[in-house]
């Protein structure tokens, strides 16, 4: 399990990243995910480009409602409140659950978020939140609505020039509720099925089921969910028309439970 | 120091209790260089010049082999460039067993997916698996054989040509039982599988192999709990003589079984050593690990039982399939699980009359290999769930149909209907213990508000340290014998300790100098263990069937009581005293108010001969001895497991909320190592009963390649466990110690699995098959009508 030969770069800034991504180069942020896969020889890349040291790549601006997370940022960072306020707390409630501490340390939500494995953590909430996608392409910056970034198993809005290079999302005032639930049986296992709900005064719940070997389901609307978790979810769920009636019932159980915990 | 001889309670009752002697927590000497990352293992070893070897591996379960195309460049190895290795042949003497040759590269046919088929050689593993990915591979694919109940269907096809159909033996003892039909108050038929594992040790096989030709020898640094048994087979395989092969066992990281097998791998590298002149290295990688080589555990029980009413066992009937894989493994042969089911089926209990057939099934997966319990963790879990079965049919509680069929202690020592002898016991106590560790009322009125919450139990008991009269007759590579240990000071009066089997894990270090402690009272720091490693070591076996501590731990006691009266005879010269009046105690001779101690008669022997008496004995402070108990049928620890466990019934998922084990394990050499043992095993046993699975297609390709698919039970997933010991000496064995290394394995299961069943009971699911996954118990749950 050693990688077959690539080169590797290290681009100081925006411009020679898109450069080399227009080359072909594979990016890569914590390697979390792309470690193994090279490792396995699933990937096979002739060149990677390691974004850790873009300016601006890590952190987290706020500009009035604004909270900018740079795509570097790691999920341990947002575990240990890189986020302020409400917004914060329900981020760093679910990078606490991401695997493990050694992981969350190197792992990155624009990595995992452009990687769009559908077990995800980040693949199963964000979609939830209100915000965008920030994509930097040759033409400069493009925002992408969460809700439609990830398109399916490995697919992302992203153009194949384009670099995601931070999530913007909107404050949340502090009543907002979330509920979130994941089937793992262990930690670092891949979810077997993630649903989260947010709640937040003023404007309609949403909601999204994940972790299907598919895109997200984000429910834009789940208010009948949330007046009504057991039904609804039920509903949701039949609707998927699953085959294996145990991953049938994991979706139907993590949307119920996080509706219930959204309440 | 003299202890008697013969075990049993007075040989407990003469225990020094010295706390650093047998019985005493003695913290574990090896664990300075662990916990600190300084354990040396065979990955932290690579002379000048090694060589990386990556193994090209077969992708296909089943084919004809028509050729290799290797790359233009590089060193690329395969059968044909190897034709002095023999193929690997682990026969048994059980009739009707059918040999197979395993080869050390497939040749003519691929018989499971990752059989190594070419060894790419390279000054890096990276590089070595570039080459591995240049090969190309022609192949005519044969249909697989997935599947262990279909391995002998008519027609199928045939693994190895040359048999008549693919199972490797069948064993069988024929009663009829069909008059119970007619007298049984409940009679239950229940049709369990257990899934196919891959062990797991941390560190995983890796072998480094050296041709030193000042000595003519092939030295062969390996991951081995019997280097020994290694050894001879190496010699045999690459046509050496035994003196020309040395191998030597560093740290090893947990072998649990696994690295008791002589692989392909490693006479390759040996083979290859020897043709480059040059170190050759290979390190097992995760993936091979999961689904080339430690594969395990996988047998289908088809369990009737017949009992009266009060829960009373009137007979038993078992048909047990073993998937057994392509190839006899070496040393254990295909057949070890599969023909001892048969005789341990009975477990704890008394068994009037018993019916069994047993199947070795032939696939094209991976050879099975003896892990940790080896068949009696499958055996329990069947025996244990079936039991539980006929006392809900019955109406009666789970530790009631128990109590009324374990041996009772008035019977020890016990001698079972197919031959199988106890030797010393209170099981029925170690059941009421473990109940009475579990407030069982509070779980019932759980269940009566309506919880899916269950207890269940599981008890067992495990024959270790079985020697020859017991493995004569299986006519495999190897027969236990009498295990010897060397016992010698060193002229500073250090004493060192050479035995031939090896730690891999067990804390040997701390255990066998806790032993010569014992006997001749000296400081357990000043002992020093050599072993794993055949140059330095007496032949043995080495450490499997929970026997070390039994039986190095009876040769190294044997060893220091002989070194001792050489030093008696030595000190009382010096007292000027006559040796009857003279004592060895506390690391000195005595005679009166004077004394001299072991460090001066060392320093004496050999650095002023000239004070030494005239009729010394020429052998000097150098002794080997051997020692092998008698009878040698084996220690029986025992174990009751209790658990309380809570079924998610939206998910499938099971939590642990309690875990007790009651554990005899006889006299205790070091009780914290024994905890330690017991600990791990379980977490192991709940891997079994709950995470563990290595799942194939029906192209018999296998689907677990990572960790993040292989589930490994971790320190989140293992509740806090209750152990209580019982300390009923074997009266067999030197100090009345028994085998307690694989205990922990075996019990987890079936416990496990009859606290689900009993969470369920109410809904009328029960689960049948391991592990006990959150899908399994949905599916029975659906079954039952209520999912």
């Amino acid at each position: 399990m050693k990688p077959a030969p690539f080169a590797y770069a290290r681009p100081d800034d925006w411009p020679a990243a898109l450069a080399l991504l227009a080359e072909g180069a594979r990016p890569v942020a914590g390697g979390q995910s792309l470690g193994p896969m090279l490792n396995l020889r699933l990937a096979l890349p002739e060149r990677v480009a390691d974004l850790r040291h873009l300016p601006g790549y890590a952190g987290v601006t706020v500009q009035g409602e604004t909270v900018r997370i740079g795509a570097g940022t790691t999920h341990a960072a947002i575990e240990d409140g890189a986020v302020p306020g409400r917004l914060g707390d329900i981020l760093a409630g679910v990078a606490r659950r991401i695997a493990y501490r050694p992981v969350r340390n190197r792992g990155t939500i624009g990595g995992s978020l452009a990687h769009a494995d559908p077990a995800a953590d980040w693949v199963a909430v964000l979609p939830a939140l209100p915000g965008h996608a920030v994509a930097l392409g040759p033409a400069g910056e493009r925002r992408i609505p969460l809700a439609a970034f990830v398109l399916g198993v490995f697919e992302t809005a992203l153009r194949g020039d384009e670099l995601l290079c931070a999530i913007e999302l909107t404050a949340l005032p502090a009543g907002t509720r979330f509920g979130h639930w994941k089937f793992c049986r262990k930690p670092g296992e891949f979810s077997k099925a993630t649903a989260c709900v947010l709640a937040r005064p003023g404007a309609p719940p949403t909601a999204v089921l994940a972790a299907l070997d598919a895109a997200p389901l984000v429910i834009a609307d789940a208010a009948a969910l949330l007046a009504e978790p057991a039904a609804e979810a039920a509903r949701i769920a039949a609707a998927l028309a699953l085959d294996d009636p145990w991953r049938a019932a994991l979706a139907r159980t993590a949307l119920r439970r996080a509706a219930e915990a959204a309440r | 120091m003299t202890a008697p001889e013969g075990g049993g309670d007075a040989a407990r009752d003469a225990l020094s209790r010295s706390p650093r002697g047998v019985g005493a927590p003695l913290r574990r000497k090896e664990d300075a260089r662990f916990l600190h990352g300084r354990g040396r293992y065979v990955g932290d070893i690579r002379p000048a010049g090694t060589l990386e070897v990556a193994f090209l591996r077969s992708p296909v379960a089943h084919a004809r082999l028509l050729g290799v195309q290797k790359p233009a460049n590089g060193l690329v190895f395969t059968a044909a460039d190897l034709t002095e290795i023999a193929p690997i042949r682990a026969n048994s003497a059980l009739p009707g067993f059918r040999p197979s040759d395993q080869p050390a590269l497939a040749s003519g046919k691929l018989r499971h997916v990752g059989e190594p088929i070419a060894a790419c050689v390279a000054a890096s593993r990276a590089e070595a698996e570039d080459l591995a990915a240049a090969c190309v591979l022609d192949y005519q694919a044969l249909p697989a054989i997935a599947d262990m109940l279909a391995a002998r269907a008519p027609g199928s096809a045939l693994i190895h040509e040359h048999w008549p159909d693919n199972a490797f033996l069948e064993t069988r003892r024929d009663e009829d039982l069909a008059d119970l039909d007619a007298i049984a108050a409940a009679k239950v038929r229940r049709r369990l599988r257990t899934a196919r594992q891959s062990m797991a040790p941390l560190e995983g096989r890796g072998v480094l192999a050296e041709w030193d030709p000042r000595l003519e020898q092939l030295i062969v640094t390996t991951a081995a709990q019997m280097p020994h048994v290694t050894k001879t087979g190496l010699a045999e395989c690459l046509g050496l003589d035994e003196g020309q092969v040395r191998v030597v066992a560093p740290d090893v990281g947990g072998g649990f079984g696994y690295k008791g097998i002589l692989l392909p791998e490693e006479l390759v590298c040996a083979a290859l050593a020897m043709r480059l002149g040059r170190p050759v290295r290979w390190l097992e990688d995760r993936l091979e690990q999961l689904t080339a080589n430690a594969n395990c555990r996988e047998h289908f029980y088809d369990v009737t039982a017949w009992a009266d009413a009060k829960g009373k066992l009137l007979g038993v009937a078992v048909d047990a399939t073993v998937d057994a894989g392509a190839y006899s493994a070496y040393p254990f042969s295909a057949c070890l699980e599969a023909a001892q089911i048969g005789s341990i089926f009975p477990g704890p209990y008394v068994l009037p009359r018993f019916r069994f057939h047993t199947v070795s099934a032939c696939t094209n997966k991976p050879p099975i290999l003896p892990y940790r319990g080896v068949a009696r963790t499958g055996v329990c879990y069947a025996m244990e769930t079936t039991l539980d079965a006929l006392a809900r049919q019955l109406g009666i509680s789970a530790q009631a149909i128990r109590a009324a069929n374990l041996v009772p202690p008035t019977a020890m020592p016990y001698r079972n209907l197919v031959g199988k002898v106890f030797d010393s016991g209170d099981y029925p106590e170690a059941l009421r213990r473990a109940v009475a560790a579990v407030d069982v009322a509070a779980v019932r009125a759980r269940q009566a508000a309506g919880e899916t919450v269950g207890f269940g139990l599981s008890v067992f008991c495990e024959q270790g340290a079985h020697g020859t009269s017991v493995y004569h007759g299986w006519g495999i590579p190897f027969v236990p014998g009498f295990e010897q240990a060397q016992a010698r000071f060193t002229p500073d009066g250090v004493l060192e300790l050479r035995v031939g089997l090896h730690s891999h894990g067990q804390g040997l270090e701390t255990t066998l100098a806790q032993v010569a402690h014992e006997i001749l009272g000296v400081d357990p720091a000043r002992v020093r263990l050599v072993h794993g490693d055949t140059a330095l070591t007496p032949y043995s076996t080495g450490t499997w069937g929970s026997r070390a501590m039994v039986m190095a731990g009876g040769a190294v006691a044997e060893a220091c009581r002989l070194l001792g009266e050489r030093a008696l005879a030595i000190g009382a010269a010096l007292l000027q005293a006559p040796v009857e009046g003279c004592s060895l105690r506390a690391g000195a001779i005595h005679h009166g108010e004077a004394q001299v101690t072991l460090d001066q008669v060392a320093r004496t022997w050999f650095r002023s001969p000239q004070n030494l008496p005239a009729n010394v004995d020429r052998g000097g402070l150098d002794v080997t001895a051997g020692y092998r108990p008698d009878p040698d049928t084996g220690t029986h620890s025992y174990a009751a497991h209790a658990v309380v466990a809570r079924v998610d019934t939206e998910t499938g998922n099971v939590t642990l909320e309690q875990y007790v084990i009651v554990e005899d394990g006889g006299v205790l050499v070091n009780p914290m190592i024994v905890d330690g043992q017991v600990l791990g095993g379980a977490a192991q046993g709940i891997g079994t009963a709950l995470y563990e699975e290595m799942p194939f297609d029906t192209e018999a390709q296998p689907l677990a390649g990572t960790l993040a698919d292989y589930l490994l039970p971790g320190a989140t997933e293992v509740p806090d466990i209750r152990i209580e010991h019982m300390e009923t000496p074997s009266p067999w064995t030197r100090f009345g110690q028994k085998g307690i290394g694989e205990s922990g394995a075996i019990g987890p299961p079936g416990a496990i699995v009859n606290a689900i069943n009993d969470a369920l009971a109410p809904l009328g699911a029960e689960v049948l098959d391991l592990p006990a996954t959150p899908a399994r118990v949905l599916a029975a749950l659906a079954r039952a009508g209520r999912a």
